[in-house]
This record gives structure tokens, sequence and C-alpha cells, in this order.
């Protein structure tokens, strides 16, 4: 078996692995270059010196954080409550949570703004409605995050056990159930945080000065910041990734990448 | 059903109980319907019916017939090319990089490197993506200027950033990754057994590719071509991004229609959108029912 050297493995990877760093290299390189004829920092000092950047990026990371704790209270509860008594319905909920994918972001948006912007019901001015576009944008990992959780964990012995001892439903689920799936938990929120953080589409239309609009009006107007922005969020999502995979190495729990656009 | 009747009977015994569980069982699941209701469903409906209807509600068929005009079915057709050779090429290179990385025996760091790295990669879209290329193969990017400087000239030779190529070769960035993400565990999942059985039977390495591990791995493949598919046709971010709305791809489409009603007809606006949820109903339908088949050998 091991005759074959693996040399065109190698080409493979080498390969891919430039395409995958050259841009990453050039922008770099490209956000050195803002004082003339020197290599430095002004670029990234410029864009920290910017006070919109930091607004921008604290509306967008409230938002996430928001969105993760609605999300969380929201399906933690229906999901183990389905699988706990209604495995008919726990189908109902996943076919559920695969619906944002058949409606991609500018479409959900569309809908949204029709459906809530005149009479009986107006929420196109409340955060609430950027809230919930964005739970429904991250419903389908962070369903498959919280039943993953679950799959693994005895949910029907640990709730025995627990009411047995006498626990009500709130405390099983906030004391028992949500320690037991908390490694699944954490990597849902850090691929909502990750997802909402840039997000464009929905801030663009609802009007909402987070981040991503700032983005993509910074990389319109200006010609060395986008460069240092880019690097910045490049190096923001390993963060994010990092902690992830750092918090399922202790949990031993198999790391979901997912998140498709 | 079953389990509810018998959860009555037990409750016969003791009423309070049964009480409980019943009010916790609305409690538990109606929250997350009616939100579903609320921002899903109502939503999409909503564009759905709209489509359906003139400029005074009255049901109409026009909307679906004026999705035939030229500048439409150029912008669907644009966008299932961009998705199409996005989701080919993906699936082609992507396979490759996980076959390597899986069964190309390179030392373990490789792995350690590309897996957390394609999580990153596929993840990073949008505005920043857009940038990265345009700093690379734009106008003045890096790979533009130091092909010129070795006397090639990328945009001479008809190459544009903010085109279809351009385009493509920018959601590939996403693309590929997810493609290693999804096709690592299949690769994985090729018993060596198999290879050892087809070669005791006296096959070469390439008919145990060609009549084996190929005829297993081909759901999970069009699978992954489906998926991939899917991901680029409703991308609007990086588009936007890249080609500030030059380029007509449905999407790009739609976000003018919502700041201006580009098409003067904001039901017409609603019909394209339509168009994309039927498309992607579509894309879903067929993907998971390659899942299921890809499913059967490879666990």
């Amino acid at each position: 078996m091991k005759k074959r050297p693996s040399l065109v493995a190698w080409l493979f990877i080498v390969l891919g692995t430039s395409y995958f760093l050259l841009p990453l290299i050039a922008t770099f390189l490209f956000s050195l270059r803002a004082k003339k004829d020197t290599l430095g920092f002004t670029a990234y000092q410029r864009v920290f010196a910017d006070s919109s950047f930091y607004e921008t990026f604290r509306f967008s990371a409230l938002m996430a954080l928001l969105t993760i704790i609605a999300s969380l209270l929201l399906l933690v509860p229906t999901v183990y409550w389905a699988y706990l008594r209604h495995p008919r319905l726990h189908r109902l909920i996943e076919l559920v949570s695969l619906m944002p994918f058949v409606i991609p972001p500018i479409v959900l948006v569309f809908g949204l703004i029709k459906s809530y912007s005149r009479p009986p019901v107006i929420l196109v001015q409340s955060r609430g409605l950027l809230i919930a576009g964005y739970m429904v944008l991250t419903l389908p990992y962070m369903y498959r995050a919280i039943d993953a959780g679950l799959r693994a964990t005895n949910v029907k012995t640990l709730t025995e056990a627990a009411q047995s001892l006498g626990a009500g439903w709130p405390r099983i689920i906030w004391q028992v159930i949500v320690p037991n799936i908390r490694g699944a938990l954490v990597n849902g929120a850090f691929l909502t945080f990750a997802t909402v953080l840039g997000e464009l589409t929905l801030a663009q239309y609802l009007a909402w000065p987070a981040f991503g609009p700032y983005l993509a009006r910074i990389s319109q107007n200006k010609a060395y910041e986008p460069a240092a922005l880019t690097i910045i969020s490049f190096a923001l999502t390993w963060v994010i990734f990092g902690i992830v995979l750092l918090v399922n190495s202790k949990d031993q729990q198999q790391t979901q990448f997912g998140g498709t656009h | 059903m079953a389990e509810q009747a018998s959860e009555r009977g037990r409750g016969a015994q003791s009423p309070r109980l049964d009480l409980r569980r019943i009010n916790w069982s609305w409690l538990g699941t109606v929250p997350f319907f009616l939100f579903a209701c609320a921002f899903l469903l109502l939503p999409s409906a909503s564009l759905v019916i709209g489509s359906f209807q003139d400029n005074q509600g009255n049901f109409t068929w026009q909307n679906i017939a004026d999705l035939s005009q030229p500048s439409i079915v150029n912008a669907y057709l644009l966008s299932m090319k961009v998705s199409g050779i996005t989701a080919l090429l993906g699936t082609l290179v992507g396979g490759l990089l996980a076959w390597a990385m899986v069964l190309g025996r390179l030392p373990r760091f490789v792995r350690a490197f590309l897996i957390p790295f394609s999580g990153v990669a596929s993840n990073f879209a949008g505005v920043p993506l857009a940038f990265a290329f345009i700093a690379t193969l734009g106008r003045v990017g890096f790979v533009t200027v130091l092909l010129k400087d070795l006397g090639f000239n990328l945009y001479d030779k008809g190459f544009n950033l903010y085109s279809f190529w351009g385009l493509s070769a920018t959601y590939l960035y996403f693309q590929i990754p997810l493609v290693v993400l999804i096709l690592t565990p299949a690769f994985e999942a090729l018993r060596p057994q198999w290879r050892e059985a087809a070669e005791s039977l006296g096959a070469s390495g390439g008919y145990y590719w060609r009549s084996v591990a190929l005829p297993i791995l081909t759901p999970a493949l069009l699978s992954t071509v489906v998926l991939l598919f899917g991901n680029a046709f409703g991308a609007y971010a990086t588009a936007y991004a890249l080609t500030g709305g030059s380029l007509n791809i449905v999407p790009i489409m739609i976000g003018a229609q919502i700041q201006g009603d580009i098409l003067h007809n904001p039901n017409l606006g609603y019909g394209l959108a339509f168009g994309m949820m039927l498309i992607m109903t579509l894309v879903l339908v067929l993907y998971s029912w390659l899942q299921r088949r890809s499913a059967r050998w490879l666990q």
C-alpha cells in the first residue's frame, strides 16, 4: 500500500493553498502601503482612529449577542421538548429549520420589508425585526448544533433523573440539559456571532448603522483602509473559530463549521 | 399518538400532573412555530402572493409571464452560470484537496491546518472577501501587476474582475473550503478493506476508483454540487461589494428593486423573488434526496 509517494497530493495541496493565501498576502501588502514609498501600519492606525469603526462594530456585536440569546431561548426548550415528547413535531421543526436555505437573505429582507412596513404591523424601524431576521438567517446551524448536542446526550434518562429529584422544567432545561450540550451551544453561538458581525444584506436594507454596511461604505470611498479592515475581519474570524475549536477540544465535541451564504 | 394516549392513561390517575404536561407542551413548541410563521412563512408567503397580484391586488398571471423579459431571463441565466460553474469547479478542486488530504499520505499538520482554515475561509465572504480579490486581481491588484511585469496583461487578454469570471473566481474562495469540509468525511468513509478486496481480486488502482470508489462517492459528490449551486445562487453581499451592482445577477437585481423599483412594477419584483425561492426549493429537494442516497454507503 505504501508504495507511491504522495507527490500528486502535495501538488494539489500547494496549488490549493496558494490560491487561498495569495489574496490574503496581496491584501496585507496593500494595507501596508498607505504612506507613499514606505511600508507601515498607517492604514490600521486610521481605522482604529475612526469612531464609526467602533460604533458600527459595537452595534453589530450587540445585535449578534441579542440574536444568540433570543435564538437559544427560543430553540433550546423547543428542540428539547420535541425530543422528549413529540417525535413527530421534531420532523416538522427540522423542516422549518431548513427553510431559511430556500429564502436567501436578499429575499428574506424583501419579504420582511413587504410584510412589516405598512399597517397593521409596522416593524421596519425596530431593532427587533433585524434580530428576528438574524435569527432566521442563523436558524439552520443553530438548530443543527442544538440537535447534534441533544442527540449525543441521553435526554430521557437525564430528564427522568432530574424529575425524580424534584426538579421543575425550567430547572431541568437550564441546569441539567444546557450544561450537557454546552459545547454544541458554544458552537452554534459563535457561528451566529461570526455571521451577524459582518452581515451586509439585512442591515443595509433595513438601514441600520452596522459593521457590514460600514465595511461596504469604506471600501467604496477609501483605498488602503479597506485592505486593513479585510485583514482585521479575517483575523477576527480566526479568533472566533479558534475559541470554538478550543472549547470543543475540551469537550471532545465534533466541530461544526457549517455556514452557507 | 400512542405516546400521547398512554400519557392520558397515566394522567387519569394524577390529573394535576397531566394538566401540567399539556400546558408545557404548548409553551414549549408554540413560540417556535409562531416565530416561524411571523418571520419565515409570512414574509415568503407575502412575496409569493404578491407575485400573483396586480397593482390593485387582483389575481393575475401577468407578473409570471413578464419574468420572460430579456433582462430578467438574462439575470437568471447569469446567476445560474456563476452558480453552476463555481459549483462544478468548486467540487472538483475541493474534492481533489480533500482526497489529497485524506488519502495522500501527507504529514498530519496538513490536515491540522487545512480543516480549520477551511472553516474560516468558508465563512469569509461579503465585503472583506470582495476587497481581498480587488487587491489581488483588480486593475492594480497584486497578481495583475506581477503578471504585467512578467509581460502578461490579464486585462488585455479579456479578464475583468468585475465580470463573470472575476465573480466566479471570488465565489470559489468560499465554495472550495466548503467542499473540503463536506467531502473529507466522505473520503474518510471509504474503507481500506474495499480497496484491498478489489486489489486481491486483481483490480488496478484506476479500476478500483472507477468501479468501486467513485460509484460510492457519486451521490455525495452530486449533493455537494447541488449545495454549492444553492450557496452561490443566493449570495448577495460578495457580488454587491465586488461589482457595486453592475453585474446583473438575480440577487443584485432584487436589491435594486427594493431600493428603487427598477422594474417599475413592485409586483414583478415579487415575482423575481418568487422565482428565486422556487429554484432554491428545487435545490433543497434535490439535495436532501441525494443526501439520503449517499448515506447508504458512507456512514
